[in-house]
């Protein structure tokens, strides 16, 4: 109970500095204020701040699950991937994303669209999917909320009661501090849950007897030495990940984030440092991951492996829906919470739990986006705003947070999916099959809506296809893909134990590839915008 | 010149992040518990850092913020 009342202390603290810590007088342009921080964050903020907005329950509890059950692979599928396309993105189009905002008053990524390419409702269009998209990724804020509640309690918190506390402290800061209090309650969490990696691996390695150890009683056993390898993912699998963090530049909150700089220079530090903040909170979480297989006195992750076991001999004959519960019970999202349980002393748990809810609170800064994205693409694009004045616009805001922090709290209850399976499948995916539209639009003139709108429609098909795809056809136990459809010996399309394969890769890679595509040939086929308005983006590109 | 160069390190990164080389082994374990393939991955975090900073200091796009500073905000369309 000690480390469930240590973190509801942090949740108060983080409550506190939300709502109260940075308030300031209201501006005179009070949306810009409440959605941008009047666009005057500065660099420390604006680094640690846009890290953690990045870094969800899916990067401690996600990682160290995926680790446990796939080994070291982890690191490289994610980490180290988005250690070099997450900052070469934010350094491509990030800065060009801020400086269009600061000329031309941007606050959303689809008012730029619009006024790129002379469109209306094709931005109402690229706004519904984007918020479809982004609606799952809150969702898992949530869930983690719920889990990590429950277990660092020991169950005493129950997991509703846990995601529903966690869903009011973020709507709670969200709803009064808008994006200041959002970003300062990230730049906190960030700077815990970075601190939470390195005493986590110093307190478990010590309660574990060292890992040289425990490395060499993995590799001594014959289940458990493949995890220290990556023998069991495909090279093409490995490789199709590094698709996946195309996705972190598209998603809304992390473009919306980019313009609340006060200068663009306030990127400088983000852009280098983010691989080494990467590499602080993940490499710790991967590797104890890994590292909670050799446990054997934690009967929760005795459980887990038992449940992996009887997967992998007995699956193939099981029934689908027995399937899915071995794999529900095999599921590693609570490991680590296992290991500081069984390693930490009670206070340094409650410490650590609190470093744990640091990153698993992420959703703030989606539900904050998703609420911008609302009253500026619809409410006042429509008319809203020139009706009803600035203060509604921003009460609107406010309105739909509530709204859809309780749809998204009522969803994570009834969701069964792993955390890391949601996030990758639909969410992931989904936005790095529309990054080609920010590209489109920032380097290529010849771009135009009906090639955006390509791109967009087919990126939604897309995600409902693999999720249709994966409810109609079970999972296989571990071990080979069900082949689907081959031509010529060659699968083109696979059901694997994790997801889906289109001949051989992640269903990221068409989706990313297809959507470049349609961008492109339809963009050469239809009309272009207006000389003048192609000016206004391509007027520097000479310097 | 220079830009080439960058845009090179930038694809040889990329395409160093396809190790295949370690793929099967977890040998040599470096420091005697941390597998190679793990600690490969993060000396390229590493080296990604070391590559943005080269980014930052010798292809930073200032001229983007120059025309912000002399062009009046216009109002969002």
């Amino acid at each position: 109970m000690i480390p469930a009342l240590v973190v509801f202390i942090y949740l108060a603290a983080v409550l506190y500095i939300g709502i109260f810590a940075f308030r300031r007088t209201v501006s005179r342009h009070e949306a810009e204020d409440y959605f941008l921080a009047s666009r005057s964050i500065g660099s420390f903020v604006f680094l640690f701040s846009l890290f953690g907005t990045n870094m969800t329950a899916f990067a401690i509890l996600g990682s160290s699950g995926h680790a446990f059950a796939n080994g070291i692979v982890t690191f490289g599928l994610m980490a180290s991937s988005s250690g070099l396309v997450i900052p070469l993105t934010i350094f491509l189009v990030g800065t060009r994303v801020w400086a269009l905002g600061k000329k031309y008053g941007f606050m959303t990524p689809v008012q730029m669209f619009r006024d790129r390419w002379e469109c209306n409702h094709i931005g109402t269009v690229i706004f519904a999917v984007q918020a479809a998209l982004l609606v799952p990724y809150i969702i898992i804020g949530i869930m983690g909320g719920g889990t990590t509640l429950n277990a660092i309690s020991g169950g005493f918190v129950p997991y509703w009661f846990g995601g529903a506390i966690v869903a009011l402290v973020v709507m709670g800061y969200v709803f009064f501090g808008g994006m200041r209090g959002t970003a300062w309650v990230n730049t906190f969490q960030t700077i815990l849950f970075l601190l939470f990696g390195a005493v986590a691996i110093i307190v478990i390695g010590a309660g574990m007897g060292g890992f040289r150890n425990a490395a060499q009683q993995m590799l001594a056993s014959p289940i458990f030495a493949p995890l220290l390898t990556r023998e069991r993912v495909s090279p093409l699998y490995f490789f199709s990940y590094t698709f996946i963090p195309l996705s972190a530049i598209a998603f809304p909150h992390i473009l919306i984030f980019c313009l609340t700089a006060r200068k663009m220079a306030q990127f400088k530090k983000t852009v280098i440092f983010y691989p080494l903040c990467i590499l602080a909170i993940w490499l710790p979480c991967v590797f104890l991951g890994v590292m909670a297989n050799r446990v054997s006195d934690v009967p929760q992750i005795r459980a887990k492996q038992e449940a992996r076991r009887v997967l992998a001999t007995q699956g193939k004959t099981m029934a689908p829906e027995a399937r899915d519960e071995l794999r529900e019970k095999a599921a590693g999202d609570d490991v680590i919470l296992r290991l500081l349980e069984r390693y930490a002393p009670l206070w340094l748990a409650g410490l650590l739990g609190a470093g744990i809810m640091a990153a698993v609170m992420a959703s703030d800064s989606q539900i904050l986006a998703l609420s911008t994205m609302f009253t500026e693409d619809v409410f006042a694009h429509y008319g809203g705003k020139a009706r009803f004045g600035e203060h509604v616009q921003v009460q609107t805001g406010r309105l739909f947070i509530i709204l859809i922090t309780v749809f998204a709290y009522l969803v994570a209850l009834r969701a069964p999916e792993t955390i890391f399976e949601l996030a990758i499948q639909y969410a992931f995916s989904g936005f790095a099959a529309l990054s080609p539209l920010l590209l489109a639009a920032l380097f290529w003139k010849g771009s135009t809506k009906w090639g955006a709108l390509g791109a967009t429609i087919w990126t939604a098909l897309a995600v409902v296809a693999v999720a249709v795809f994966q409810s109609v056809i079970p999972a296989p136990a571990p071990g080979p893909a069900t082949v689907i459809w081959s031509l010529g010996g060659t699968e083109i399309l696979s059901r694997t134990p994790g997801g889906t394969a289109v001949f051989g890769f992640m269903p990221v890679v068409p989706m990313v590839v297809v959507s470049t595509l349609l961008m492109f040939v339809v963009s050469v086929l239809t009309a272009k915008p207006k000389p003048a308005t192609v000016a206004r983006y391509f007027s520097s590109q000479s310097n | 010149m220079k830009r080439v160069l960058l845009v090179v390190a930038v694809v040889v990164l990329y395409l160093l992040h396809q190790d295949f080389w370690f793929w099967r082994t977890a040998y040599p374990l470096i420091f005697g518990f941390i597998p190679v393939g793990l600690f490969y991955h993060a000396c390229f975090s590493a080296a990604a850092s070391l590559l943005m900073w080269l980014l930052v200091a010798h292809a930073w796009p200032s001229h983007l913020e120059k025309e912000t500073e002399s062009t009046p905000k216009e109002p969002t369309p």
